[in-house]
């Protein structure tokens, strides 16, 4: 068994469907939170196959979109500086900040580097001790085990030449502010799979049963999206509200505790901005201060940052599943991959990127 | 960084004090972290984010899961009867 052909079995994934289409009675609305999510749906054409009455909205689950506006100017600050190599997953090079993008500077000579993991970034401190290097740690509660090893890392390695720029960001107070918004309409939950395999899903619980939605946590493949929207689907033709474990092979109900362990080590809780939403009370994470020494915010004497964002761009509506990317004037137009507007036509988990690469006909033929 | 897929464990090495394994996807292989999945060993699947591994995979509840869809008439009684 390799997981993944298992759960792209076009027989299975058809039956899946078809229980679907016969158990669904009226209209629902269910938010996927995991950009992952929506780009496997649009890859797969699963919301061409979906029946009409259900409608998918895209969640903010994606790191890259979510990022502030004010850190990104301060990564193409920090990476601007002489002696800096600034470290980042290649997602965020073209989000663009106020003027300019993070690969702007590496063009005219900044010393910007693409790793697949904080851990290379480290290696990097380490062969260049004359040089700070930073690491831009951004992401969802997946990517903070690693971002918090690699503190530990350095720590432990002696090396004060580096730093991380911290965005790290949580999926359940999310969905709280999302329940919480005066226009929201989403009534049933698809749960971040990965997410919930590193924090498991007891914070659950509590939201589907203050806000009656039910949650059914979901994986990546054909399959399980299918399953984890049936699900829901079936649970809001009855009227329940549960947490459901869809993606059982990936996630426990505790999650991974010594995942969970080297961040509550590193990390603690804190409010955090999101780009195109706002501040959400506690949805996020910072270095604690024994750790204060790894804060490259503390580390760089940051100018003062005067953000402007696109006046055109609608991704924080995009981002809170108020609109769609086709509802968007300049989708496909003057907004597309090669010039993005907004965050959420760059990244690889961005909704905007998502239907610009997998419905590019729609948005040439209109 | 979240497009977590499967991926196999082909061998297993300490990197300074980490514990790492070079991990198989679909024919391409790269070093992972294996600090956070300390009981996996070779031949096992693991998902990876930013290089970590977060989660090995249950054969048990894979199975499980697909006897679940393969049947899913029983689910639906099941379901029904709840």
């Amino acid at each position: 068994m390799d997981f993944k052909t298992e759960y792209r079995n076009k027989e299975l994934v058809k039956k899946a469907l078809d229980n679907l289409h016969q158990t669904i009675t009226q209209h629902w609305v269910v938010m996927e939170i995991c950009g992952g999510q929506t780009h496997a749906i649009m890859q797969y054409g699963l919301d061409k196959l979906l029946p009409s009455q259900l409608e998918l909205v895209h969640g903010p689950g994606c790191p890259v979109c979510v990022t502030p506006l004010d850190l990104i100017d301060k990564a193409i600050y920090i990476a601007s500086q002489p002696g800096v190599i600034f470290t980042s997953f290649g997602d965020m090079l073209r989000v663009p900040g106020s003027d300019r993008d993070l690969f702007s500077v590496r063009a005219s000579g900044g010393d910007v580097r693409v790793v697949l993991s904080p851990l290379d970034a480290v290696k990097i401190a380490r062969q260049n001790p004359d040089q700070q290097v930073v690491f831009f740690a951004i992401g969802f509660e997946t990517t903070a085990p690693a971002n918090a090893t690699s503190v530990n890392q350095a720590k432990e390695l002696g090396l004060h030449n580096y730093s991380l720029l911290v965005s790290q960001v949580r999926v359940p107070p999310a969905m709280h502010a999302i329940l919480r918004g005066p226009q929201n309409r989403v009534q049933a939950f698809l749960g971040a799979g990965h997410v919930c395999a590193v924090m498991g899903y007891h914070e659950y619980d509590s939201i589907s049963a203050q806000y009656h939605v039910p949650i059914v946590i979901t994986g990546f493949e054909p399959l399980d999206l299918v399953r984890g929207i049936l699900g829901a689907v079936r649970q809001l033709e009855v009227g329940n509200n549960l947490v459901e474990n869809a993606y059982g092979r990936v996630v426990t109900k505790e999650g991974n505790l010594a995942a969970q362990k080297i961040i509550d080590t590193i990390y603690q809780p804190c409010d955090q901005q999101w780009r195109g939403i706002g501040l959400i009370p506690k949805s996020g994470w910072k270095l604690k201060e024994e750790f204060s020494e790894f804060d490259a915010e503390k580390r760089f004497a940051l100018e003062s940052i005067h953000t402007h964002e696109s006046e055109i761009c609608i991704s924080g509506l995009i981002l809170q599943g108020l609109k769609n990317p086709d509802e968007c004037p300049v989708f496909g137009q003057i907004c597309n991959p090669e010039n993005p507007l907004g965050a959420t036509m760059v990244s690889s988990e961005g909704t905007c990127a998502a239907y610009y690469r997998y419905k590019r006909n729609k948005v040439l033929t209109e | 960084m979240c497009l977590g897929v499967p991926g196999k464990i082909e061998k297993l090495f300490q990197e300074g004090n980490l514990k790492m394994g070079v991990v198989n996807f679909d024919g391409v292989t790269m070093p992972v972290c294996l600090e956070t999945t300390p009981e996996a060993v070779v031949g096992d699947y693991v998902i990876v984010h930013a290089g970590f591994a977060i989660s090995s995979l249950n054969e048990t509840e894979a199975l499980e899961t697909l006897q679940l869809l393969k049947d899913l008439d029983e689910i639906q009684t099941k379901l029904d009867n709840k």
